[in-house]
């Protein structure tokens, strides 16, 4: 009992412990593994892009490994970019519509949707959708031949494996998506058009003419171009995770989450930063 | 002709023609995670000599493999093939002295998306682009027959036994005619008949072909059989290196024990 006549929930259970306070020392050790961690990580990527960048410049090139990447990278994600893009057509015209309307903003409409599409949400769908995709089958796929020693037998064969599995990939996706976003934006323009037109008819033309009315090439191509960064992330980050991974399939199905996730959110990082850069040097 | 080792100065005596060995491992250290496991060995194999390195599990017999054609590097010590140091080498230079040297990983190491086929053209592809198609197309098929696997050609390394699955591995590793040959376990988790069918596939090879051929085993029948010369590993270095009769008269009480229990 204490002093106040209260049961104290060590007598009610004897056998709980104490609550430990973490000793100064401990607390500096793990923060210290972290930094640690952190800097090694990035050392190791830095490390990884060097090599990958000299064996991409060097000959030979692996033009047929790179056509098959960019078929892999391009061709698959197409019919998932531009079912993403059409969604969002739809959903930015549903809301821009409701809010121009309340503003009696209406005939804004056609060009609040192209620069929506085009200057934000396009591109940055693209590149998560891509970096869902193409990040984790990369991830997964180089960390499963690197703990089955199939990138050593690669490396053994005298075949530098930066420039067969990962300059080819990171190439494919920076060529790609570029690319990719213009399909997710020509999706969402035309699905956006469309949920508009089933509520008040407007011709294509007549959106097209009006949305991209006073347009300059310097308002949409950074921003379109901008996604050969992403690539260059995606690509970069799926292809240094799967070839690091020890450890069998948990090794594996880590490398492939930590391919998406931080693809996507240095992709996003990324963004923020580019965003930036496109308003200073293309106003 | 077997060459005998000196376990006090770790030298193999240098042949009486005086030619260079094709690969000579000399005090060779290698840790992981500061757990010794290569401490300090020595090794030479010659021009159309076999040599068996055994020893329990563990003692860093494919280790010693991965150091010789670069896929790791020493802690110290120097490793020369064919007169040449590889630390340190360039990935590409590496790749220069990787296209003398075959390779057989333990577990075959095939290319899972690839054909028996096509896991055997793959050297051939990017080391021979100036060779035709159809040649490379009769060098993969000549390959396959001669690792007895011509009828599967087109299947899947999934479809394929794993006795199969090292032969194409052998027949990868032998795609570009190299002079040296690494096999790491070569019989391991074979049935007895696939171990033996593996056996008279590397003795033909080797009686053929007259390459340096280094094979990690602890299978000591397997050994016997395919090498003039056996080394036996125990932490981290070679206890005993001779002929199998010199094993046989050895008084070190690892080597009867290993004798005893293989």
């Amino acid at each position: 009992m204490s002093d106040r006549g209260l049961t104290t929930v060590a007598e009610i259970h004897p056998l709980v412990p104490p609550l430990r306070t973490e000793p100064l020392s401990s607390v500096a050790d793990s923060a210290t593994k972290l930094f640690n961690g952190f800097f090694e990580w990035f050392g190791s990527l830095g490390i990884f892009s060097w090599r990958v960048l000299t064996a991409a410049v060097t000959p030979p090139y692996e033009g047929r490994e790179l056509i098959r990447q960019l078929d892999e990278v391009g061709s698959k994600s197409l019919p998932l970019v531009a079912m993403a893009g059409g969604a969002i057509g739809v959903i930015i015209s549903l809301e821009a519509r409701y809010s121009l309307t309340r503003f009696g903003a209406k005939s804004m409409f056609p060009a609040t949707l192209v620069y929506s599409v085009i200057q934000v949400m396009g591109p940055v769908i693209t590149g998560l959708v891509v970096s869902g995709r193409v990040g984790a089958g990369m991830g997964a796929e180089l960390a499963s031949m690197k703990v089955t020693e199939q990138i050593d037998a690669i490396e053994a064969s005298a075949i530098n494996p930066y420039r067969l599995l990962a300059a080819t990939r990171i190439l494919a996706c920076i060529l790609m998506l570029p690319l990719l976003t213009l399909a997710t934006d020509a999706c969402a323009l035309f699905t956006g058009w469309f949920a508009q037109s089933l509520v008040e008819p407007l011709s294509f033309h007549q959106f097209i003419t009006s949305g991209f009315k006073g347009a300059a090439f310097n308002s949409f191509l950074p921003q379109t171009f901008k996604t050969a960064v992403y690539g260059l992330i995606i690509g970069l980050i799926a292809c240094f995770q799967g070839m690091r991974t020890r450890g069998g399939a948990a090794g594996v199905g880590r490398a492939a989450t930590n391919s998406v996730v931080m693809a996507s959110l240095f992709l996003i990082l990324a963004d923020v930063v580019m965003v930036k850069f496109i308003l200073v040097f293309f106003p | 002709m077997a060459t005998t080792y000196d376990i006090a100065t770790k030298q193999t005596e240098p042949r009486k023609d005086g030619s260079v060995p094709v690969v000579a491992v000399e005090k060779v250290y290698k840790s992981f995670d500061g757990h010794k496991v290569l401490n300090g060995i020595s090794l030479r194999v010659n021009q159309g000599e076999t040599l068996a390195v055994l020893g329990r599990s563990g003692t860093g017999k494919s280790v010693l493999l991965r150091l010789i054609i670069g896929l790791d590097t020493p802690d110290s010590g120097s490793i020369c093939i064919q007169g040449q140091n590889i630390a340190g080498l360039a990935l590409d230079r590496m790749g220069e002295i990787r296209k003398k040297m075959g390779f057989l990983f333990q577990q075959a190491a095939l290319y899972d998306s690839l054909t028996v086929r096509e896991n055997v053209a793959f050297p051939l592809e990017h080391h021979r682009r100036d060779m035709p198609k159809s040649e490379r197309a009769d060098r993969v098929r000549k390959l396959l027959v001669e690792v007895g696997l011509d009828g599967d050609i087109d299947k899947m390394p999934s479809d394929i036994s794993g006795g199969m699955q090292k032969r194409v591995g052998l027949a990868r590793a032998l795609a570009l005619e190299p002079e040296i040959l690494l096999l790491d376990e070569p019989t391991a988790g074979l049935d007895p008949i696939s171990s033996g069918e593996i056996d008279e596939l590397i003795l033909k090879l080797q009686r053929e072909r007259r390459m340096a051929t280094i094979v990690v085993t602890h299978d000591l029948h397997s050994a016997k059989m395919i090498a003039g010369r056996l080394a036996l590993l125990n932490e981290g270095d070679v206890v005993i290196e001779g002929t199998f009769e010199h094993l046989q008269q050895s008084d070190i009480g690892f080597v009867k024990e290993f004798l005893q229990q293989s």
